[in-house]
């Protein structure tokens, strides 16, 4: 029924060739691994020669077809990929009650919260696992938000025999405890980090000191596009299934494209993954939406909205700080965008003016998390409720024939504690 | 520059210590550099405090924590460095710390606040010679240093890279790992002082881990200089605004151990 997207190793070589016409959005980064002023390699020394070293081995997997193979029969056969495109009609109908004569896009959706353990966050585990194979690594440590990134994680450790640490912010153990006994039962050691703020900036620091340890024997799997250079281009390459199969689905379904994508933003994965195949198309617009927490003048979590361009965690891009260059404390209702930085392509995208961005309060992100459990039969992450949330926004000022697609990128279950206290109900 | 290569002694290695500025609090850190110069430190590091310390183990990390939550700026780096220059004309200073807070104003800016503040040189932990131009070209324009850092998974090949452009001291991290907690071993650091020492003119400081006097002296053998951080840092830690003597004290030791033992 759906168009297959290319092969793995196809994919890559569009990604990575050199000599793209000059107007391309997609021949990002350069070799330093600058996305214009953005990104790079902001380590350690201890680690440089580490990260010279994975990017060799990724040059190399991309070319080798049995690295394809390998990842796209996984992601066939364990992910459930690819995963349905969906015309949410009820959604739909319900925007165009409110909307002007004429108005109201048609809503569809990329379904990646039906992937195995529930969001996009798997794609990209699947490819560093057998990045870490390749290399010969022996353990595996992982930084989590939400959880699910580390319940992703654990599970492709599981799957393939690796040990398994998880560094998570104590706050955001508190607030996510069914994916930390998800993990435990996976097999993964889930390390409480209580330094800074104790969330995932502060996962992805202690991340990087236990990595800085033991770098002889340990791949760190980072779960958003974001890091030192090769990281958010390769997790921007392993994510982009999502958006390879969107586009096939969409001719193939209706033979047109989107004119507008949407997608919820954190470090920024599911949305650069979304996205980045489609960026070539000018007829498609796009938009990322930051978490805006309590509001852009109070606490939130929308790097490019109330940020600056600044370095933290190996890249330079958009960062919530002070004018002295010290990192501000970030605050969304969901843990997985609850970060204070955003992967450096967005950053890019956002000032050659090819993306656009915004933000969604937490009530905004509620109201759309009830108003798709409502008209869909969907429980969606409070993660893609931001996306939800603009999309029905956007909807409105769009003439009914337009396409809007957002990428669904996580379910609900995992939230259902956190919404019915923000609901004032007790479970 | 002349003051960081006039430091290193012919006859014994430098003594570098290192200290977070603005622990406890901004007011209190001349009267600890003070007690860091009196002890007999050689060459003093300022770590500028930073909210995301990567690199740095518990001890540092909190000393950042305790800095930032007395309220630092970089502006009170500045002064704090611009005041121990007036007291101490001699002693080579070098700020330490993170990228964020040396180019967030650009590193020219930085560059100046340097030059104005009387520092001799830089260490950013996360800025690898691969981004080199995001700081060090301005330093080397206004002529401060760029303490270069290698470590044990600096391997032959990328060493001369490294070296290419480095000036003041190379910094040996003697362990894989974050600040102040496990220590090499001596072998493995005469090891890698000897294969630095043959790449570079430039005198060769070992640190991390480094606690006692005894260890302090068996490193002070055979490199150029010795530096620690962590276990100063601990003292603050324990006796904050009151630290200044028990600084004092216990860099002495080092210092002694250093001084006898060639």
């Amino acid at each position: 029924m759906w168009t297959e997207s290319p092969p793995f190793a196809k994919r890559c070589a569009i990604m990575t060739k050199t000599t793209n016409s000059p107007n391309s959005y997609r021949n990002q980064p350069d070799e330093r691994g600058h996305f214009g002023e953005f990104g790079g390699r902001y380590v350690a020394e201890t680690l440089m020669p580490l990260i010279l070293d994975l990017e060799k081995h990724y040059r190399a997997a991309q070319s080798d077809p049995a690295f394809a193979e390998e990842f796209d029969d996984l992601l066939a056969n364990y992910v459930g990929r690819p995963s349905p495109l969906y015309y949410a009609e009820g959604l739909t109908e319900e925007v165009r009650k409110d909307a002007p004569e004429g108005k109201g896009a048609q809503i569809w959706f990329k379904r990646d919260e039906l992937n195995h353990t529930g969001a996009h966050k798997i794609n990209n585990c699947i490819g560093q696992i057998l990045l870490a194979k390749r290399m010969g690594k022996t353990r595996i440590i992982a930084e989590t938000g939400a959880g699910q990134h580390g319940v992703a994680t654990a599970t492709v450790c599981a799957r393939f025999g690796f040990p398994c640490t998880i560094f998570m912010g104590a706050t955001d153990i508190e607030r996510q405890k069914p994916n930390i006994f998800r993990m435990r039962l996976l097999g993964a050691e889930v390390v409480p980090v209580t330094s800074g703020s104790a969330t995932l900036k502060d996962a992805m620091n202690e991340a990087l000191r236990h990595w800085v340890a033991h770098v002889h024997d340990t791949f760190y799997i980072i779960g958003t596009a974001a890091g030192p250079h090769p990281y958010p281009e390769l997790v921007r390459d392993f994510q982009s299934v999502i958006g390879k199969e969107a586009r096939a689905q969409m001719l193939e379904r209706i033979d047109r494209l989107p004119d507008l994508l949407v997608a919820a933003i954190g470090g920024g994965s599911n949305a650069i993954g979304l996205f980045h195949p489609f960026l070539d198309d000018p007829e498609v617009k796009m938009l990322g939406v930051e978490a805006a927490g309590h509001g852009l003048d109070k606490e939130h979590a929308a790097s490019l909205a109330g940020g600056g361009p600044g370095i933290l965690h190996g890249n330079k891009t958009y960062l919530l700080q002070d004018e002295d260059g010290q990192i501000d404390e970030a605050h969304s209702i969901s843990a997985g965008l609850d970060y204070p930085g955003i992967g450096p392509e967005h950053s890019w995208l956002k000032e050659s003016g090819r993306v656009d961005y915004d933000s969604v309060t937490d009530i905004e992100a509620l109201d759309a998390f009830q108003l798709l459990c409502r008209t869909e039969g969907i429980i969606p992450a409070l993660e893609p409720s931001h996306a939800i949330a603009a999309v029905t926004r956007e909807a409105v000022k769009m003439d009914r024939e337009q396409i809007i697609l957002a990428n669904l990128c996580g379910r609900g279950d995992k939230d259902i504690f956190t919404v019915a206290e923000a609901l004032g109900t007790e479970i | 520059m002349t003051r960081l290569s006039q430091s290193f002694p012919a006859d014994r290695a430098a003594l570098v210590a290192f200290v977070t500025g603005g622990d406890p609090t901004p007011a209190d850190t001349g009267t600890i550099l003070d007690a860091l110069v009196e002890g007999g430190a050689d060459i003093i590091e300022l770590g500028m405090p930073f909210t995301d310390p990567m690199a740095d183990g518990p001890s540092i990390q909190e000393a950042n924590i305790r800095s930032l939550n007395a309220g630092t700026k970089t502006a009170d780096i500045l002064t704090i460095a611009t005041e121990f220059r007036e007291r101490h004309p001699n002693t080579p200073l070098v700020l330490m710390g993170y990228a964020n807070p040396m180019t967030i104003r650009g590193p020219e800016w930085f560059a100046d606040a340097c030059v104005a503040a009387g520092v001799d040189g830089v260490i950013c932990v996360d800025i690898p010679v691969e981004e080199d131009d995001s700081l060090g070209d301005a330093l080397r324009a206004k002529e401060v240093a760029v303490i270069r850092l290698a470590t044990p998974t600096t391997d032959a090949k990328r060493l001369p890279s490294i070296l290419n452009n480095a000036s003041g001291f190379l910094y040996y991290v003697s362990v894989a790992g974050i600040t102040g907690l496990q220590q090499a071993a001596q072998a493995s650091i005469e090891e890698a002082v000897a294969r630095l020492k043959a790449g570079t003119d430039l005198p060769v400081a070992v640190g991390f881990g480094v606690r006692t006097p005894e260890q302090a002296a068996d490193i002070s053998r055979v490199a150029d200089g010795v530096v620690v951080g962590s276990a100063i840092v601990e003292i603050i830690g324990k006796y904050g605004k009151d630290a200044g003597p028990h600084v004092r004290d216990y860099v002495k030791s080092l210092s002694d151990a250093i001084r006898s033992a060639r």
